[in-house]
């Protein structure tokens, strides 16, 4: 029997206009809607195929206070097994790390998945954390994971191309698009999640080393400069002299 | 005490990334009057190696252990760690390409630093701090965050930073550490290039195509006037989702963030999603039907008009341009 830790963020939705309150230091989540990190979907479609037809558990874990248990509701309705909430602010990924290995020490999974970041703060750190914590292997973004009695062969994304590489279970694995399609949470997947275990735990401490100080957003663009369809010599003069980028 | 630089290679190659990191590094120890160390795993050649002099690192730890020869990622991480710790270093720099993400957070758990990922600026030291700038919300905004702890690693974000020559020249030195076995259980079968040109990450012009083109049969354009540019072809998430184009070349908020000096969206209408994935290139170009399409309002340059009739002149503009340069 397969048991799989799948890690999940509570994120702002992929069409959120991003806006700072109290002077630039905090993300303003009024009216957000907040969503399962995409690429969490896909760690969590390819943990239930992985298990599929009754062959191991898939459980899911947040770092996250109440208001993130929606999220989790919809990862044990799509089908995850059962879930786990550590309830405290996710801080960092380091604080989260801490927690999800702390969980993972004590119920010895054979697979950890992650998503390649959290579409927030894109720090893609998670999955290396976890693996150096617990000292199992870990790969930062996958393409593609199969699996063979305790060996899986996994492609890992490097500029131009890719690695294949063969692990043995257990490690830690940040998916990214490829590795599965995410799915569609049926009927009778949302009327179980409801009775599906959810336990909170309590955080550890965690000493931490690094704080948000300030946010800000990309500056403005001036004004575009139109130039006809006929025009594309002077495209080409205005991309070569004036803004010298070819 | 040094700062300590990790300078991947592929195929036994720098990049013009890892010229950046090194640089990058180099502003660092200035900064804090001290020495540049560099550290550089696996089957590099001498000549290749002392590149890195010139851009400003003082010694050069060079690993040719056997075992070490291909990338496999907790062995790269303690031996960059023991580097570090051999080196009394506090402060480690790598590149945020895709090995490095696997590094950083590891090294960063070995050496209890604090990780500075995707950084895009150098750090700022005022007030005893050290805060550094990274991208956050996939390119829709950047965070300051300050590194609280004596150990720091920062991971820089391609195309972020200026590689500066300074002629200088580098010392190199064997370093051999003893890594344990339970650090190799990955192991590496295959690396599959998917292209002899220059990686999407990695580009300087980028040309991306969306929708609007129609059709994978129509990419013929795309390829033609990014290889003319010497640059890398993309597109849009409804594209690789319908399968004309492969994931790895989805930019936009869930696929890869590019921060080229030159973007060129053809076919593309410009949604949020996308618009966070570009929002670091330097210069944008828009070729779109629609003048209503939302991506004219962050461009620097547009033409609109149909993409089946735009881009052919363009090709033609751009080799009439290479014909005089």
């Amino acid at each position: 029997m397969m048991k799989i830790l799948v890690c999940i963020s509570n994120v702002p939705d992929t069409t959120t206009k991003i806006t700072f309150t109290n002077n630039n230091t905090q993300f303003n989540t009024n009216g957000v809607q907040f969503i399962l990190n995409p690429y969490d979907e896909i760690a969590l479609a390819r943990a239930i195929e992985l298990t599929d037809g009754g062959n191991g558990t898939v459980t899911v874990i947040n770092v996250g206070e109440a208001g993130t248990e929606p999220t989790i509701r919809k990862a044990l309705a799509i089908g995850a097994t059962d879930a786990v909430r550590v309830n405290a602010l996710p801080h960092d990924a380091w604080f989260v790390a801490k927690q999800i290995a702390e969980y993972a020490k004590q119920n010895a999974f054979d697979l950890i998945l992650t998503g390649r970041e959290s579409i927030d703060y894109n720090g893609a750190k998670v999955a290396g954390m976890i693996g150096e914590l617990l000292d199992i292997p870990s790969v930062s973004v996958i393409k593609k994971l199969d699996l063979k009695g305790n060996e899986a062969t996994v492609e890992r994304e490097i500029e131009g191309g890719k690695e294949i590489l063969s692990i043995p279970l257990p490690f830690v694995a940040g998916t990214a698009e490829g590795v599965a399609e995410p799915k569609i949470p049926n009927m009778r997947g949302i009327m179980s999640a409801r009775t599906k275990p959810l336990l909170v735990i309590e955080p550890v401490a965690v000493t931490i080393n690094l704080e948000v100080t300030a946010y800000e957003t990309p500056a403005p663009r001036g004004q575009v400069k139109l130039v006809s369809a006929d025009e594309t010599a002077k495209l080409v003069d205005l991309l070569h002299t004036e803004a010298k980028v070819i | 005490m040094p700062v300590l630089v990790y300078t991947e290679n592929a195929g036994g190659k720098f990049k013009k990334s890892i010229f950046e990191v090194v640089s990058y590094a180099r502003a660092i120890a200035d900064e804090l009057k001290t020495t540049l160390t560099a550290i550089s795993i696996g089957d590099v050649k001498a000549d290749e190696l002392a590149t890195l002099g010139k851009y400003g690192a003082d010694k050069i730890l060079n690993v040719s252990n056997a075992k070490l020869k291909s990338f496999v990622n907790q062995a790269y991480a303690s031996v960059v760690a023991e580097a570090a710790k051999s080196e009394g270093a506090d402060i480690v720099v790598l590149s945020n390409s895709f090995s490095g993400r696997g590094l950083a957070p590891r090294i960063g758990v070995k050496l209890d630093a604090g990780v500075a990922d995707g950084a895009v600026s150098l750090p700022d030291l005022s007030g005893g701090k050290f805060s550094i700038k990274k991208t956050a919300f996939s390119g829709k905004a950047f965070a300051t965050v300050e590194l609280t702890s004596a150990k720091k690693v920062i991971a820089l974000t391609p195309n972020s930073y200026k590689v500066v020559d300074k002629g200088t020249a580098a010392k190199v030195e064997d370093f051999s550490v003893d890594v344990k076995e339970s650090d190799f259980k990955a192991m590496l079968k295959e690396i599959v290039q998917s292209t002899d040109k220059v990686s999407l990450p990695d580009a300087e012009i980028v040309v991306s195509g969306g929708r609007g083109l129609k059709g994978p049969e129509n990419w013929g354009m795309i390829e033609e006037l990014a290889n003319l540019l010497g640059g890398a072809t993309a597109c849009s998430k409804p594209v690789s989702d319908a399968g004309w184009r492969p994931h790895s070349e989805h930019v936009g908020q869930t696929g890869i963030a590019v921060s080229p000096n030159l973007y060129i969206a053809i076919g593309i209408s410009g949604a949020i999603q996308h618009l966070a994935g570009i929002s670091r290139s330097k210069v944008i170009v828009v070729i779109n039907k629609d003048p209503e399409a939302p991506f004219f309002k962050v461009a620097d340059y547009g033409i609109v008009g149909d993409a089946f009739d735009v881009v052919p002149k363009l090709i033609e503009a751009v080799k009439a341009y290479k014909a005089t340069a």
